[in-house]
């Protein structure tokens, strides 16, 4: 049994044991449960792919004379200002103004709110152009100026869904092409795509949340965020398997961190044919090893665990709930699954390869003694379920 | 008989030379077997083929002499479609869409992704499905 404080201690010296959630599973096999348990501090988690829910808010600073914007873009991507006077929201699906989407179906969504971010991150130069209504103390009614990260006051992710704890298997169950966010599904289900770090992914080594919680410490695209709250669409009270992982989408995780510490490597603009655009962030999230049982769950293997597929022609638009079967994560990345005797190839929207690398930065971060660990403030929930929306007359 | 062998063409037409049967001759006089992966040859514009050929290393220098009497650049290095590894992220949508596996998980184990360029065949599906815009066609 080990407390945060001795985890941090251990940090602190440059002495903690870090492993990531890869290196943990033959690690245990050779030393025993409970001899690791003595042994390892921390356990290394992480993840890359889009994550449509991520955001940012801006802060420009003030010119002179002073503007309150009531509409703004930055390179031609509407940006919310419905805030202070010069505090701008940017969400990663905004498109641009005049892209045509699905006009000319499918559309390419070249550009949009994903990229910008992207572009903030790398340092790029960017133009921002703004109108305001004027009062007497914001008496500028126009600007149209170009900015760097440097010249922002604050440049902060604030991003409400990341870190899925598992995601579905799409195929396409009809006889023609859809395109959606898990990318483009060739009919009669001849392709398949997943969107997880499996045995790498943050909340599948913590599957009954012990360790991450509101208040968590974590790696966001190289910068020290934290959780700040449950992820929207948050599900705790989920279907599990013998070994409490989710075998559906469950929890979530809402994530905030300074966009001037972060990595460009780890905040990529992400178009999709006939979808639209997204973010595809990084995060890396450490676990501590208080006691056996955290250990074990670090443990978790591909091949236990289990992914929906679920057809996204009718089923997933209807919103039916029908699951087709389910797969586990070493079948997806073999690269093939069959299904009812069907040989489907697979392909994936989540980087595993830069999910290992952010594990090993993290472990390296937290070896070195440069990044220590933030015990929760609360839980994240182990009941509650997705609610739906339903349509329905005006009550009385 | 000396070994066959192939090799991977792109040539450019700064102006047309359409009206001239460059690929008849290639298989007629020299003995090649092509394969055109991509071709734009239209009137008053420039254009260009990229193709393989097959045969012996004496008629394909010969018929690299032929074509060289036209009006047209040869380029045995560069390569119609690029994968730019720093901007792959190594996600894995191109997979299932690359028919000749030209993109490929180089590793099972780390799921890393490498590019075989001598199996491409620039049907440039990747760079529709591409969410990073790691692919690139040269035309």
């Amino acid at each position: 049994m080990k407390t945060y404080a001795d985890i941090n201690a251990r940090i602190e010296s440059g002495k903690a044991v870090v492993l990531t959630a890869e290196e943990i599973i033959d690690y245990v096999d050779a030393k025993g449960l409970d001899a690791a348990a003595e042994e390892v501090d921390v356990v290394t988690t992480a993840t890359f792919g889009p994550m449509c829910s991520s955001a940012c808010v801006l802060n420009f600073g003030h010119a002179s004379p002073k503007i309150r914007f009531s509409e703004a873009w930055i390179e031609d991507v509407k940006v919310h200002t419905g805030l202070g006077a010069v505090d701008v929201f940017l969400g990663a699906t905004e498109l641009r103004d005049k892209d045509p989407a699905n006009l000319y179906y499918p559309g390419e969504f070249r550009y949009g709110g994903g990229h910008v971010i992207e572009q903030i991150v790398a340092g790029q130069e960017l133009q921002l152009f703004a109108l305001s209504y004027g009062t007497d103390e914001y008496p500028r009614r126009e600007i149209r100026t170009y900015f760097t990260l440097d010249d922002l006051n604050q440049a902060i992710m604030v991003n409400p869904r990341n870190c899925y704890q598992n995601y579905n298997v799409a195929v396409n169950d009809s006889n023609r092409t859809i395109h959606t966010y898990l990318g483009c599904l060739e009919p009669r289900r001849k392709n398949a795509t997943y969107c997880s770090a499996g045995q790498l992914s943050p909340l599948l080594n913590d599957p009954l949340y012990e360790t991450i919680g509101v208040g968590t410490r974590v790696w966001l695209a190289g910068a020290h965020g934290h959780v700040y709250a449950e992820g929207t669409q948050h599900a705790g009270a989920c279907e599990r398997n013998d070994l409490d992982v989710p075998t559906e989408g469950a929890g979530t995780l809402a994530l905030t961190g300074d966009m001037k510490s972060m990595l460009p490597e780890f905040v990529r603009g992400v178009s999709l044919i006939g979808y639209g655009v997204s973010l595809a962030v990084g995060v890396g999230i450490p676990i501590p090893i208080l006691n056996a049982g955290i250990l074990k769950r670090t443990c978790i293997r591909d091949r236990d665990i289990q992914a929906p597929v679920i057809d996204y022609s009718h089923e997933y638009p209807q919103n039916t709930g029908r699951v087709i079967t389910h797969v586990n994560y070493e079948e997806l990345k073999s690269g093939r699954i069959t299904i009812d005797g069907q040989v489907i190839e697979v392909g994936s929207m989540s980087s595993y390869s830069k999910a290992r690398k952010i594990a090993a930065l993290l472990r390296d971060e937290i070896a070195r003694g440069d990044f220590s660990l933030a015990e929760p403030m609360s839980p994240l929930p182990r009941d509650g379920a997705m609610k739906r929306l339903g349509i329905r007359e005006k009550s009385s | 008989m000396t070994a066959a062998v192939t090799r991977k063409l792109m040539l450019s037409f700064p102006q047309c030379e359409c009206e001239k049967p460059i690929v008849y001759h290639l298989v007629k006089d020299y003995d090649l077997v092509v394969n055109i992966f991509r071709a734009k040859v239209t009137p008053e514009e420039s254009g260009y083929l990229v193709l393989d050929v097959t045969g012996t290393e004496e008629n394909i220098a010969g018929a690299l002499e032929y074509i060289a009497t036209f009006d047209v650049t040869i380029n045995q290095t560069s390569r119609g479609l690029a994968w730019d590894e720093q901007r792959c992220t190594g996600c894995g949508n191109c997979l299932t869409h690359c028919p000749t596996d030209a993109l490929h998980v180089s590793d099972r184990a780390t799921m890393g992704i490498a590019f075989d360029e001598a199996k491409c065949i620039e049907c440039l599906a990747c760079i529709r499905v591409c969410p990073y815009g790691a692919c690139s066609s040269a035309f």
